[in-house]
């Protein structure tokens, strides 16, 4: 279990990455996998509250975080995104009970899955995000995206830059 | 069931070298339910393959297909063709699967993407546990259902030995269970304790894997042949 909690899906406090400096000039892509009950709903709200956020991301809406695959993860990177994380509800207040935990599970998992083809375990999170923190919304997509700025594109799509 | 795992990526890409066209196909039986080899591990292992290609800036097309059973031959009608434009097919079905495509498609190169580990079932979400070993002479009847030849790390006929502590076994006592404390448990608490006493004589091995290939015929089941 000690091995799990290392890698777990919480992004450290402090992030030891951001000492590094964003890469010039590289405008990072990001999927944001988002719950309809919390995540989504607080995407709404950050819009409704004009609050400003990076335009790095690109939002689905999922009915639950229990619905993500790992294989939506690996397919968002084969096709070119340099990040992806997924925003469920916070813990103990999933709609579906437990599907955020499910997530949290898997999301480890897909951390193990891109580290073997050789891509940073950074570039995949889990969120937690009520329905009512649309600030948090807007905190956490500024998070990733100075997180991932910092990683530099994705090997697989070096071109963009 | 068939118990397998993924064999690391690193050696399955190892395994392909520079073959440009990979198939990847999975089998629908014991392997998809134990997931290591079914349509949604075909799925990843193709996207792995893709992304690490693309990150090495090689050139790699693969193919994605999983069919009902690889142990059987009618099954393999409806990928043959797609089998046989492939540079090489790596099959993500236990060590049965890889044998029968090596065995009806001669010309074709296949090779194994998992390591084929037990017979078992899945014993709660997310763990395998190995069951059987297969030994050709089953004892069931003598240690309350329960297999001392798979689930005793020593296979131990007579138990349990002195490894054996709090219910576990001195191998891995955090997760290996005692299969003789267990077979005591439940003997006690099937009031059949008296068969403990018993000594088991050894075995007959010879059914096992060291009897050679254990091939069954059943005349009432071959072809029947008409001589023209």
């Amino acid at each position: 279990m000690a091995e799990r909690a290392d890698l777990m899906s919480t992004v450290p406090d402090p992030d030891p990455l951001m000492e590094k400096e964003p890469v010039p000039g590289f405008e990072p892509l990001i999927v944001t996998i988002a719950c309809h009950y919390c995540s989504y709903a607080a995407a709404d709200l950050a819009g409704s509250m004009r609050l400003q956020y990076p335009h790095n991301i690109r939002i689905i809406r999922t009915p639950c975080t229990g619905k993500v695959d790992v294989l939506y993860i690996l397919k968002a990177f084969e096709e070119g995104a340099d990040g992806v994380y997924v925003a469920g509800c916070e813990e103990g207040g999933c709609h579906f009970d437990i599907g955020n935990l499910y997530a949290k599970q898997r999301i480890y998992y897909a951390k193990k899955l891109i580290q073997q083809v050789g891509l940073e375990p950074e570039r995949v999170e889990m969120f937690n995000i009520a329905a009512s923190a649309g600030p948090r919304f807007a905190e956490v997509a500024a998070l990733m995206t100075e997180r991932v700025k910092r990683l530099g594109p994705s090997p697989i799509n070096i071109k963009r830059i | 069931m068939i118990i397998a795992e993924q064999k690391p990526l690193e050696e399955i890409r190892e395994m392909l070298g520079d073959a440009k066209k990979v198939m990847v196909l999975g089998c629908g039986a014991c392997v998809t339910i134990c997931f290591a080899g079914g349509s949604k591990e075909v799925g990843i292992l193709s996207s792995q393959l893709r992304i690490a290609a693309k990150k090495d800036g090689k050139e790699l097309e693969v193919i994605e297909d999983t069919i009902e059973r690889q142990c059987e031959n009618e099954f393999f009608e409806s990928v043959k063709d797609k089998m046989k434009e492939a540079d090489v097919v790596l099959s993500i079905a236990c060590g049965v699967g890889v044998q029968t495509i090596a065995e009806l498609f001669p010309d074709i190169l296949v090779l194994p993407g998992l390591n084929t580990t037990s017979f078992g079932r899945p014993k709660e979400p997310g763990v395998f546990a190995e069951y059987c070993g297969g030994c050709g002479d089953c004892i069931l009847d003598l240690t309350g259902g329960i297999c001392p030849i798979a689930r005793c790390s020593k296979s131990l006929l007579n138990g349990p030995c002195g490894g054996s502590e709090n219910g576990m076994c001195e191998v891995d006592p955090k997760t290996i269970q005692c299969a003789w404390h267990l077979i005591f448990e439940k003997l006690e608490k099937m009031g059949r304790l008296d068969q403990i006493e018993k000594i088991n004589p050894p075995k007959d091995w010879s059914n096992s894997m060291s009897g050679g290939v254990r091939n069954i015929v059943r005349e009432d089941l071959l072809e029947v042949k008409l001589e023209s």
